[in-house]
């Protein structure tokens, strides 16, 4: 755990909390975001490997899911192993994926054609432990499969990132519905800040995090996956390079 | 066929004796137009056409190469048998998902029939002879009769369908029946007292009212084992057990004769005649019992035991040299784990051309730079120049839009998609893509220019104009949109 414990008792009782959760065998490891305010939030200090996390996107995104699938491929890209990324019919764009960091070689695509299927194949996936991240397009996803889902995913420890896509606005609803994910995000597109020059420039999200499991829900200005996933918080400045921001970054993660 | 391949535009006839006459027993295509037919004497065909090419019938040859074929289309389903003079049967029943669907899977067999110069139709309907009769009276060159449908159709053919001997079909006519549906509403019992039982028995088989087993075709060196039950099986478990215990015999013979199994059938022989099957196949060659079981028994809620399962017969009807691997053991790098057995689940489950990895192709044209290779395929660690951005939504379709832009390249300053209008305040552009004139020559001028733009929300577009902007020649300058970005 990140915070420190305020007396033995207490440590004594967390410790308990937590076998009681999900016994000793749980894989409590995490992937970190890099970004010390993100992980500052999430307990263990990053995105927790072995569980299902829950991705939408904010307005037109939650029917395109275009900025819902370059997070999840981020974090697939940080992860390590191949990646299984099951969709019901294939509209993904593969070289925008390569940009955000996850090469082609890594991802093995299943098109299986209705939701049914592809809560099989999550799940299959979810289970081999061979691989580094699961990800799975899906509208609809009941407590009693996500739960599925989450024991899947905590018995291997991979990754499972459920990419949350209706065929229309006022369905999106739907993702107040309880789920058994650990977390659960909404990334909006945000107008990029004016650059000097004509053009636009890396583009921004509004990450919320709707739910975390033992942790308060925040939200973040963050600029979007360069081209080895990682987000960077909004600087605020113009004139800083990526590379110039993320380095230090990536030295403490 | 070499070059003493006879012509095709001569007409050939096959001649064979029956009783004590020499008689026309095949004719191709020429031949028809020519006027010969098939039950002719040789001697008036021979007068008919004067440089008829005419040959003796082997039957015996005949047989033997169908009989080959049938172990050819193995490869579509696990229960498949020659129906001589001239067909196949398949029993498609859970093979089609693997092959595209029924429709694809017969478009590809009769092109794959053509491609070695045979001229075959092809038909699937709910029983074998239902599927007999479309294959012959309806396919040009396929038909997929709707499930449940094959009694009206079979309704409305003529009797010659039946698979009747010629003088019942004669006689038949001679009483002025047609359609199948006539004899089907007449009295059977009439009918049997003059042509026997054979009508009746045709006729059930044909709508499906009588089961017709037939002998599954196998190859000789075939690798198969079999397990005959005293007392009929049903439960799922059951059969899940008996499965891992014929796996492991044939590991067994697998591991004798240093092969691994690509694809397996397994057969359940009903008590009632039917046999049910369960194909799986696999992407390496695979000897492991565990493995093969788990793909087996991953399908038994696919097989309707009916009154029970009296023999068991698994196949590895596709086998392929299986070495031992040397394991590469490195204190540095930690070996890749192995996914191959996720992909035969997977494979096995939704079919094998619906899993897949991208690769990149040297296109500049968004839509052809990726191209679909098998999940097990190599890595060879290539991917896609990433100098300029491209959405992670791609439409199959790019979709006409309207805006207002600035010719020839300034971006939109408004557009509107999907009946939402959106106004433009930041552009990055234009990325031009060039025709690519070795694929088609109408590409030899086209141009299409891709601007990424992004609205007031901060929503970006990818969206194109066909043409350059100045020449007409080059697209229409119409506006596209093409992707979504996040």
């Amino acid at each position: 755990m990140g915070q420190p414990a305020a007396s033995p008792a207490i440590a004594a009782l967390r410790e308990r909390v937590a076998r009681l959760e999900g016994g000793p065998a749980r894989n409590r490891a995490t992937l970190p975001f890099g970004v010390p305010r993100i992980d500052k939030v999430l307990p263990g200090g990053g995105l927790a490997l072995g569980a299902l996390h829950d991705v939408a996107g904010g307005r037109n995104g939650a029917i395109d899911g275009a900025a819902a699938a370059l997070f999840a491929a981020g974090i697939a890209a940080r992860a390590k192993g191949k990646v299984l990324w099951c969709v019901t019919r294939q509209d993904l764009f593969a070289p925008a994926l390569a940009q955000a960091g996850l090469l082609p070689g890594r991802v093995v695509y299943v098109e299986a054609g209705d939701e049914a299927s592809v809560l099989a194949c999550f799940e299959e996936g979810l289970r081999h432990g061979g691989l580094g991240a699961v990800v799975a397009e899906l509208a609809r996803l009941s407590m009693t499969a996500s739960r599925r889902l989450q024991l899947a995913a905590e018995a291997s420890g991979a990754i499972g990132i459920a990419i949350r896509r209706w065929r229309r606005q006022t369905e999106a609803t739907d993702f107040g519905q309880p789920t058994a994910a650990v977390t659960r995000w909404r990334v909006t597109a945000l107008p990029s800040r004016p650059l000097p020059v004509s053009g636009i420039g890396r583009a921004r999200w509004q990450l919320e995090l709707i739910r975390v499991r033992a942790g308060e829900s925040a939200d973040f200005e963050v600029e979007a996956c360069d081209d080895k996933g990682r987000l960077a918080l909004f600087s605020g400045l113009a004139d800083r390079s990526p590379s110039a921001r993320d380095g230090p970054v990536r030295a403490i993660g | 066929m070499g070059r003493s391949a006879p012509s095709a535009e001569i007409p050939i006839v096959m001649l064979g004796r029956q009783g004590n006459r020499r008689l026309v027993l095949a004719a191709d295509a020429a031949a028809h137009t020519a006027g010969l037919r098939i039950g002719m004497p040789a001697s008036k065909a021979q007068v008919l056409v004067p440089n008829l090419q005419s040959f003796d019938l082997d039957s015996a040859a005949d047989a033997a190469a169908l009989d080959r074929m049938a172990l050819w289309s193995l490869r579509y389903a696990p229960i498949v048998a020659a129906d001589p003079p001239d067909g196949l049967i398949i029993d498609t029943t859970g093979a089609d998902h693997l092959h595209g669907g029924e429709e694809t899977m017969l478009e590809g067999l009769v092109s794959r029939m053509a491609a070695s110069g045979i001229e075959a139709r092809a038909a699937v309907a709910d029983t074998w002879g239902a599927a007999h009769a479309c294959a012959r009276f309806l396919a040009r060159p396929t038909f997929v009769a709707p499930l449940g449908q094959a009694p009206a159709i079979m309704r409305a053919l003529p009797i010659g369908a039946l698979r009747l001997p010629h003088d019942i079909v004669e006689g038949l006519l001679t009483l002025g029946f047609e359609r199948m549906g006539e004899v089907e509403a007449a009295p059977r019992a009439s009918l049997t007292l003059r042509f026997g039982p054979e009508l009746g028995r045709r006729l059930d088989q044909a709508m499906g009212r009588r089961s017709e087993p037939f002998e599954p075709a196998r190859s000789p060196e075939l690798i198969e084992v079999r397990r005959a039950f005293g007392e009929p099986i049903g439960a799922a478990e059951t059969i899940a057990r008996y499965t891992g215990k014929l796996v492991a015999t044939l590991c067994e013979a697998l591991e004798a004769k240093g092969l691994g199994a690509r694809r397996l059938d397994l057969l359940l022989h009903r008590v009632d005649n039917r046999i049910e099957a369960i194909r799986v196949g696999t992407a390496v060659p695979v000897r492991d019992v565990k493995r093969l079981t788990r793909l087996l028994t991953d399908r038994i809620e696919t097989v309707d035991p009916g009154f029970g399962i009296e023999v068991m017969t698994l196949a590895a009807t596709l086998a392929e040299p299986f070495g031992a691997k040397q394991i590469i053991s490195s204190l540095v790098e930690e070996p890749e784990p192995d996914i191959t057995d996720l992909i035969d689940v997977l494979a096995n489950r939704i079919g094998e051309q619906r899993l897949y990895r991208f690769a990149p192709v040297e296109s500049d044209v968004p839509e052809r730079s990726v191209r679909r290779i098998a999940p097990n395929a190599p890595d060879d660690g290539t991917s896609w120049p990433g100098d300029w951005p491209r959405p992670p939504r791609l439409l199959t379709h790019p979709e006409p839009i309207e805006t207002m832009a600035l010719l020839p390249d300034h971006p939109p300053v408004w557009f509107s998609w999907r009946g939402i209008r959106r106004r433009v305040t930041r552009a990055d552009g234009p990325e031009r893509v060039f025709g690519e004139w070795w694929h088609r020559d109408a590409e030899l001028i086209a141009v299409r220019d891709y601007f990424q733009v992004e609205d007031e929300s901060g929503e970006r577009f990818w969206i194109y104009r066909a043409g350059d902007g100045e020449d007409p020649e080059t697209g229409s300058h119409k506006w596209f949109l093409h992707g979504v970005f996040a």
